[in-house]
């Protein structure tokens, strides 16, 4: 399977790019090969899974699930605040951790988001990178997980190292815990794809842009410097 | 006194009376956007699924609000100066018809939501303001929405959309700088015109 994989991702990275090559992705081919990979497990495999999900299981029960496991994220969340000199975001964090794992029930209920103050956030460690100065790289398509950069993909091997759903034994537990937290996150995302596809003219392009838009502003907080667009 | 009579009334006659009701436009934002959300709340045909309502209803309340020919100018960069007037006319209506359906379908998804209307930071003489929404979901970090707005003669006119940190306008400048470099201007709005026709069918 794995060499079968690589074939493939060895064979379509070959496909040459017509016309200019954008600065931002000079791997555009070997890209785009991955990005066809990856609509077709999803078209096949994720996407069906995840309406299914959807279908089936109750609106009440999917906000648990998205929630226990926004709630392991939190840790991660706190301590790439605190990496980023940001720490009372970092405090707030950790406190959401601790109220929502223990009257919020091990997360299911996000019990925090009602105190004042106690807002979630959205850090990583490609986005804490970023703050100590990184410049995103080229642009990178992973399988499976999607758009990144080479900076965005350092940062998500570093988050999955230390995260601790690995931890979780017996092994088919944490496998069946990965398999949630995949099919819940393509869920949440079932409405913005579909927008996206309503949206793009060429689809591939669309989505490069907006994830390092999205990325950019993430770094900044939502605050970026303002590029005068002329 | 005769004078000061003569000066009153220019000034009365220069003032346009427009600026006394002149909405801010934080207000028009939220007035807006409130009342759409609740028409689409009472609405029994877009709740079914109509679209085609949805899209009806998003023409007469958000789309006077829009300046869609400096959102297609902007999304157009330097090949705006290209285009002929014929082409840009063209150009701005299929642009609007494609980012309306766009709209309908961010509406249709998030309408159920609570939303945060941020107090506006600006000065009372700014002409060109950015007005921040955040879009309130259970268990996760708020969408921003922001409207960068402009002050005009016939009131304020959003003419870009940032959605959670990304531009509309900035994200479509390479898609159509792609296109015109491979196929031109009017390559440009046959790949628009067939994409709303496609979206038509649904």
């Amino acid at each position: 399977m794995r060499t079968a994989l690589l074939c493939l991702l060895l064979v379509s990275g070959c496909a040459t790019v017509e016309g200019e090559r954008d600065p931002r992705d000079p791997w555009e081919g070997f890209n785009r090969g991955v990005y066809r990979f990856n609509e077709t497990f999803d078209e096949y495999l994720a996407q069906p899974v995840a309406r299914a999900y959807v279908a089936v299981l109750h609106q009440e029960i999917r906000i648990r699930v998205s929630n226990f496991f926004s709630n392991i994220q939190d840790l991660l969340i706190g301590a790439n605040n605190f990496l980023q000199g940001k720490f009372e975001d970092g405090v707030n964090d950790w406190a959401r951790f601790a109220f929502n794992s223990t009257i919020g029930l091990f997360g299911i209920h996000d019990v925090a988001s009602d105190f004042p103050g106690l807002e979630k956030h959205n850090e990583d460690f490609g986005q804490t990178l970023g703050r100590w100065g990184a410049g995103p790289g080229p642009y990178l398509i992973l399988p499976f997980l999607g758009s990144s950069t080479v900076r965005d993909a350092t940062g998500t091997a570093v988050d999955w190292a230390v995260q601790p759903v690995g931890e979780v034994r017996p092994i088919a537990l944490r496998n069946t815990l990965y398999g949630l937290y995949f099919v819940d996150t393509r869920a949440q995302l079932l409405d913005a794809s579909r927008i996206l596809e309503e949206a793009a003219l060429d689809k591939y392009v669309f989505q490069r842009d907006a994830y390092l838009q999205r990325r950019r502003s993430l770094i900044y907080d939502g605050r970026p410097p303002r590029e005068k667009i002329e | 006194m005769k004078r000061l009579k003569a000066a009153l009334l220019m000034l009365a006659l220069v003032a346009p009376p427009a600026v006394a009701q002149e909405v801010p436009p934080d207000t028009l934002v939220k007035n807006v956007t409130l009342e759409v959300v609740d028409l689409i709340a009472k609405d029994k045909e877009i709740k079914a699924g109509s679209r085609a309502k949805l899209v009806a209803v998003i023409e007469a309340k958000v789309l006077p609000h829009f300046n869609f020919t400096a959102m297609t100018a902007l999304a157009m960069g330097q090949n705006w100066t290209k285009a002929s007037a014929e082409q840009r006319k063209e150009l701005t209506e299929e642009f609007r018809t494609l980012l309306v359906r766009t709209y309908a379908s961010a509406l249709a998804a998030y309408s159920e939501q609570k939303f945060d209307f941020r107090p506006l930071r600006a000065k009372a003489t700014d002409t060109d303001v950015t007005v921040n929404v955040r879009v309130l979901q259970p268990g996760a970090q708020p969408v921003t929405l922001d409207y960068s707005m402009e002050k005009t003669a016939n009131g304020w006119k959003v003419y870009d959309v940032m959605v959670g940190g990304v531009s509309l306008v900035a994200n479509y400048r390479t898609e159509f700088a792609n296109t015109v470099r491979a196929s031109g201007i009017d390559g440009l709005v046959k790949d628009l015109r067939a994409k709303n026709k496609s979206l038509e069918k649904k």
